[in-house]
């Protein structure tokens, strides 16, 4: 117990001086405004995939449909500052909220499915979710919610990141975490040894959505609009292949999943005609000789590097 | 709305639905062929359904052929396509993890929508016009020659592929591949000859779709095949996935629902309706409507 206290003490350690450097680089303009930009997005994006991990990768429920619960995040959160002129700090918690309460109800009657099912039933609710906001003219509707003030940066960026990291991490060495991975490993075996199965598998939802709903909020406070086409199923599809192509169930994986795609989008900007062709024929290959993606299910670990400080951190901003 | 209006604009919405239905309906039973057989989700179908078009467009403009000629090219070309995506892409993944398989569908479906773009520029083109829209009135009641030979076509086709998969030989090794990969392989035959056949089958019921909606909207694009082969998945889970006569019900359902809701609500909420009726048949009875319930045993 006391070796793991020691351990995160050490991780936040390392944080904090990756966050000094980030931040340092970002301030003397050694990166510039292009890959600042891009920095938030792999930030948003980790927390994204790490997100969906928790669903997909531990709980190993299938769910496409991530892009939805980023949209409630995103809107909701423009309505509480543009709207309703409320700080940024009150739009996060009620984005975050709206996202994981809409989660939950989502969560209760579609867990029941199992396997492609499930899979399809998200990506229809995702794509639900976002036709309903478009119909709703209050906030724009097909062309967008504008106005909003950009309150993301690099600090709100890396340090909620760097909570839902460990909030998740935490959350899977805890009990109901340890029953979720059971759920994912066997889930008739784990219903017979007295998992609550439905219980675990809408929890892990409803904390993945709601994480979703931050990464909203962060998004749409960055890029000043909230437009229902950012939000499309090709959007979940996106995050889904950063944590696949990481490998599910593993943070170190959905972390650096999110910081590859992400990179490999940003690097082909300048090529605008080849970068979707390449990045496809990237995730053909990735899939064809790596299918368990990069890390499979372990983790990199203080063990295999014997680096210290924080590996999650150290992935999530360090490439 | 009085009574008499409202039968006139509902037979309408009707005749149209069952137009559009048949479409999704062809591309629905390539969906439901191919998970049948190798429980895939082909996301990558409705680019077919794109390729199609394309391939129909260079007949018509390149080659100068007339309808049916530029039909056959296209679905051959499509075969061949959909042979070659399988033998590429998902053949050498046949044992990985299905989620692995899946993000390699969705992967080739952005390769054949972004490669489209790189050689045909995402600008739309204008599909020519193979034979005179001809618009008939029967009864107060609009129909269209091409609704006309959509549907006839779509019937031909879904006729014929009925009697390929129950009265041929090829067919009969599709069944028993679908039902047991194992015990067919055991029986001697050839797997990957039937896969592929399947793919070639699909695929072509695709592209002939791609030619026929072209027909009918006049205009093509690299990303056409998104929401249509989006929908039509939909129509093959709400028939039951793997079902064939499921998928061809699923579609029409599909094409009149969504026809109902354009002309008797908004047609913002057409994508919306589609996804719902999803939800509901997943709810209820996720094995489709035509479906079986398979008991899970331990």
């Amino acid at each position: 117990m006391n070796n793991i206290r020691k351990q995160d003490i050490m991780s936040l350690l390392g944080c904090f001086v990756l966050f000094a450097v980030m931040q340092l680089l970002i301030m003397f303009e050694i990166i510039g405004p292009f890959w600042e930009l891009n920095i938030v997005l792999i930030g948003i994006n980790i927390i994204l995939s790490v997100s969906l991990n928790l669903i997909n990768g531990y709980t190993g429920q299938f769910s496409i449909g991530h892009a939805g619960f980023l949209a409630v995040g995103a809107y909701t959160g423009a309505i509480i500052t543009v709207k309703l002129g409320l700080p940024f700090e009150l739009a996060l918690i009620v984005g975050t909220l709206c996202a994981g309460l809409l989660g939950f109800l989502i969560g209760l009657p579609t867990l029941r499915l199992n396997g492609d099912y499930l899979a399809i039933a998200t990506l229809g609710l995702g794509e639900i979710i976002r036709i309903c906001i478009l119909n709703i003219e209050y906030v724009g509707g097909a062309s967008g919610l504008m106005g909003i003030p950009r309150e993301t940066n690099f600090a709100w960026v890396f340090w909620v990141g760097i909570f839902v990291i460990f909030f998740i991490k935490n959350f899977i060495n805890s009990a109901p975490g340890r029953s979720c991975l059971a759920i994912r490993e066997n889930e008739i075996a784990a219903e017979t040894m007295g998992i609550d199965t439905t219980k675990y598998k809408v929890m892990a939802f409803t904390i993945g959505a709601a994480f979703a709903g931050t990464a909203g909020v962060l998004f749409s406070h960055y890029f000043y609009i909230a437009h229902p086409a950012s939000f499309t199923f090709m959007r979940s599809f996106d995050i889904l292949t950063m944590v696949v192509l990481g490998g599910l169930g593993s943070m170190s994986g959905a972390i650096t999943g999110a910081v590859l795609l992400t990179g490999i989008s940003a690097f082909l900007a300048e090529y605008p005609e080849w970068r979707m062709v390449i990045y496809s024929i990237t995730l053909i290959v990735l899939m064809l000789y790596r299918p368990q993606g990069l890390f499979g299910n372990k983790e990199l670990s203080l063990k295999m590097f014997k680096l210290g400080g924080d590996n999650s951190g150290r992935t999530a901003e360090g490439k | 709305m009085d009574m008499g209006s409202f039968l006139h604009q509902f037979v309408q919405q009707l005749i149209n639905g069952v137009s559009l239905g048949s479409i999704y309906a062809l591309i629905a039973l390539g969906y439901t062929m191919i998970y049948g057989i190798i429980k895939l989700i082909n996301f990558a179908h409705g680019d077919i359904y794109m390729l199609g078009a394309y391939f129909g467009f260079v007949a018509t403009t390149m080659l100068g052929l007339s309808f049916l000629p530029a039909l056959v090219f296209a679905m051959a070309a499509a075969a061949v396509a959909g042979i070659v995506i399988e033998r590429v892409a998902y053949r050498p993944m046949r044992n990985a993890p299905r989620i692995a398989i899946l993000i390699t569908a969705i992967g080739v479906s952005f390769f054949l929508e972004y490669g489209m773009i790189l050689i045909a520029t995402p600008q739309p083109r204008t599909f020519p016009a193979v034979f005179d829209a001809t618009v008939y009135n029967v009864a107060g009641l609009v129909i269209n020659s091409q609704q006309i030979v959509i549907l006839g076509s779509a019937l031909v086709l879904m006729a014929a592929l009925t009697y390929i998969v129950n009265h041929t030989k090829a067919g009969k090794a599709m069944r028993a591949v679908s039902f047991d990969m194992d015990a067919a392989q055991l029986m001697g035959i050839n797997i990957d000859k039937v896969i592929s056949m399947t793919f070639a089958l699909g695929s072509s019921l695709a592209a002939a779709a791609g030619v026929l909606v072209s027909i009918y909207y006049n205009s093509i694009d690299p990303l056409m095949g998104m929401m249509p082969g989006m929908k039509a998945f939909v129509a093959a889970v709400l028939g039951g996935i793997g079902i064939i006569p499921g998928a061809m019900l699923g579609g029409i359902i599909m094409g009149v629902v969504e026809a109902m809701v354009s002309g008797f609500f908004s047609s913002t909420f057409r994508d919306a309706a589609a996804f719902g009726i999803l939800i509901l048949i997943l709810l209820y009875k996720p094995s489709g409507l035509l479906g079986k319930n398979i008991r899970e045993k331990v």
